[in-house]
């Protein structure tokens, strides 16, 4: 492999996680903050995309946009509705939603299962053209995804710290308190969902729009993928202001999808890329939990290795 | 300002369970009117504060504050108007929120979109001294770094930032240290006396109860079984309030809390 691949593949891989990361800041506002396990996202993530692409194709690439984010806005607004008004489990909800979705993804793609878009305009596109001639002009997808993260970051580190965003933090921080105070957790709860599926549907769209196609399979498996980048972002910078935790989350999504191109490099194939977002969920999860499980567990061993030999001390003095 | 008429509330009706928590209570707190209250466990005094919040719905009775009926609000929207303190200490802020930012919220003015201004750092820095704490030098520190006593003390201060037409303390000292019991206490002393704020306080501290508010009841069995203020309030002594007790409700006071001195 020579230099050039290797830019171009961290260009590649830059250029995803980057797009990806919305998703992840997407978590940051419901599962961190909110403290809602959003399993809706996958759905949410081709939504979005099939949303984006559908209006695209029919010649209003800015509009894709709002079109998309606007739908993840109503899938968020149903997963809260469900679990705050309607007596269903805030995990099941998203189950629900999220299965719901497939059928409302291929119905919105007019039945099939996948959308080509490479003669469609996009935002990419407009991007390209309007850099064209400049020295920038092969690093529109880039540029875009760019943007959209700035965009997406610098709102947040602005909401999460006006009077909604503290109300919505409150939320997923202490219930108790929220309970009884002037906070109404069913609001706070619908607009954070609302708010972050709109950054998962924005995340699917420019993901879709940005491969020149649309497949009915594009979101599966998001929401473990984003939860990895996740906490690896929190692993980095998971303490100090809004802005530092927003950007180190972006980063957290960088990083794993500069591994996953490492191990692809490294002769793993690309079906594994599940089980490794998987693994690094698991191993981000547990393993504070098990190391802090750890003294208790020695502790038990110790002792049952002082009964054992007590045991058997008492054996040999018969 | 705080009108209860014959409230109820029974839990579990018609099961084994069944248990008459609140029988018919009713009374009438003028503004200002500091009351302490006291009985045996299980009397009914954190769910008398539950139903005037709005935890759940009572059963009979009307509740009015300030001359609006709020029987049927919610308790987000009661919220506005009552002050509210738990026996727990964590209970009452956000422990990943900054002081700062857990003011804000209690601050509550402003609308949804506006962030903490200048002057607001200021007013809460200014707040904040009044504790004697040093908190005032810790306003970006998340609240989980605090002791319980700080943590009650600030949520004494969330309560009152904006003067509530009532304040309910349900043994907001109880998890204290001595020492910082009676720091926290000297401070609601300070802030219910200066805005004259309505108050509804339970104690497990008999001395407390006699020698804070103006009026003191005492609960059993989901009655208040007694209600004294005026001259025949300040001539009591510790034991004569537990003769009281015995007399009213026909046994001892029986609290696994209770501080005789
Ligand atoms: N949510 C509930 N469901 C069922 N029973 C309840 C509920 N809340 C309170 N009770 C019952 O109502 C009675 C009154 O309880 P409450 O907590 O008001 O007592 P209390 O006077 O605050 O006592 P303590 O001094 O121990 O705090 C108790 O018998 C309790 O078991
Ligand atoms: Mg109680």
């Amino acid at each position: 492999m020579n230099f050039i691949d290797v830019l171009s593949l961290g260009q590649t891989t830059l250029e995803l996680g980057l797009i990806c990361s919305l998703t992840v800041l997407a978590l940051f506002l419901s599962y961190t903050m909110l403290n809602v396990c959003d399993l809706s996202t996958d759905g949410c993530f081709t939504l979005g995309a099939s949303v984006g692409a559908i209006v695209a194709i029919s010649g209003h690439p800015y509009l894709a946009i709002v079109a998309a984010m606007a739908a993840g806005v109503c899938s968020g607004f149903i997963t809260a509705l469900l679990q705050t008004k309607m007596g269903v489990d805030s995990l099941l909800a998203g189950i629900i939603v999220n299965t719901g979705l497939y059928s409302v993804n291929i119905a919105v793609m007019n039945g099939s299962s996948l959308l080509n878009m490479n003669k469609t305009v996009t935002i990419f596109t407009k991007m390209k053209a309007l850099l064209s001639g400049t020295f920038l002009s092969g690093q529109y997808v880039l540029i875009v995804s760019l943007l959209a993260v700035a965009l997406v970051v610098a709102f947040l580190t602005f909401f999460l710290r006006t009077k909604l965003g503290l109300a919505i933090r409150a939320t997923g921080n202490n219930p108790d308190m929220v309970k009884s105070s002037s906070i109404d957790p069913v609001f706070t709860t619908i607009v954070g969902l609302c708010v972050a599926n709109s950054f998962t549907a924005l995340s699917g769209c420019l993901l879709s729009q940005s491969q020149k196609s649309t497949d009915i399979n594009i979101g599966t498996g998001m929401v473990t993928i984003a939860l990895a980048s996740l906490l690896i972002g929190n692993a980095f910078m998971g303490r100090g202001s809004i802005l530092k935790r927003a950007i180190g989350v972006v980063l957290g999504a960088i990083v794993f999808r500069v591994v996953y191109a490492i191990a692809l490099r490294l002769q793993m194939p690309a079906f594994m890329l599940k089980l490794v977002s998987s693994v690094i969920v698991i191993l981000a999860i547990s393993g504070p939990y098990l190391k802090k499980q750890y003294p208790i567990i020695k502790r038990v061993m110790q002792g049952r290795m002082a009964s054992k030999a007590s045991d058997k001390a008492a054996k040999e003095d018969k | 300002m705080l009108t209860v008429e014959n409230l109820s509330k029974t839990f579990h009706p018609g099961t084994v369970d069944e248990k008459k928590a609140l029988n018919q209570i009713s009374f009438h707190l003028k503004k200002g009117d500091f009351v302490t209250i006291i009985g045996s466990n299980g009397a009914g005094k954190s769910t008398l504060f539950n139903a005037i919040c709005g935890d759940f719905m009572t059963d009979e009775g009307r509740i009015l504050l300030d001359g609006q009926d709020i029987t049927f609000k919610p308790s987000h929207v009661r919220s506005r108007d009552i002050g509210r303190l738990f026996q727990d200490p964590m209970r009452g802020s956000a422990p990943g929120m900054s002081i700062e930012e857990n003011l804000a919220l209690a601050a509550g003015n402003g609308g949804w979109f506006s962030g903490i201004k200048k002057s607001d750092r200021e007013k809460f820095r200014e707040q904040l001294a009044l504790l004697d704490m040093g908190l005032e030098n810790r306003m970006k520190q998340p609240v989980g770094l605090l002791s319980g006593g700080q943590r009650q003390a600030l949520t004494l201060m969330m309560a009152t930032l904006t003067v509530p037409k009532l304040l309910i303390l349900d043994e907001h000292t109880a998890a204290l240290d001595p020492a910082t019991a009676d720091k926290v206490l000297r401070i609601t002393k300070e802030v219910v006396a200066k805005h004259n704020i309505t108050t509804l306080m339970v104690t497990h501290n008999m001395q407390n109860a006699l020698e804070l508010g103006n009026r003191t009841f005492m609960m059993d069995s989901g009655h208040i079984v007694l209600d004294i203020q005026g001259e025949e309030r300040s001539k009591l002594g510790v034991a004569d309030l537990l003769e009281r007790f015995r007399l009213g409700a026909g046994k001892n006071l029986d609290n696994d809390r209770i501080l005789l001195s």
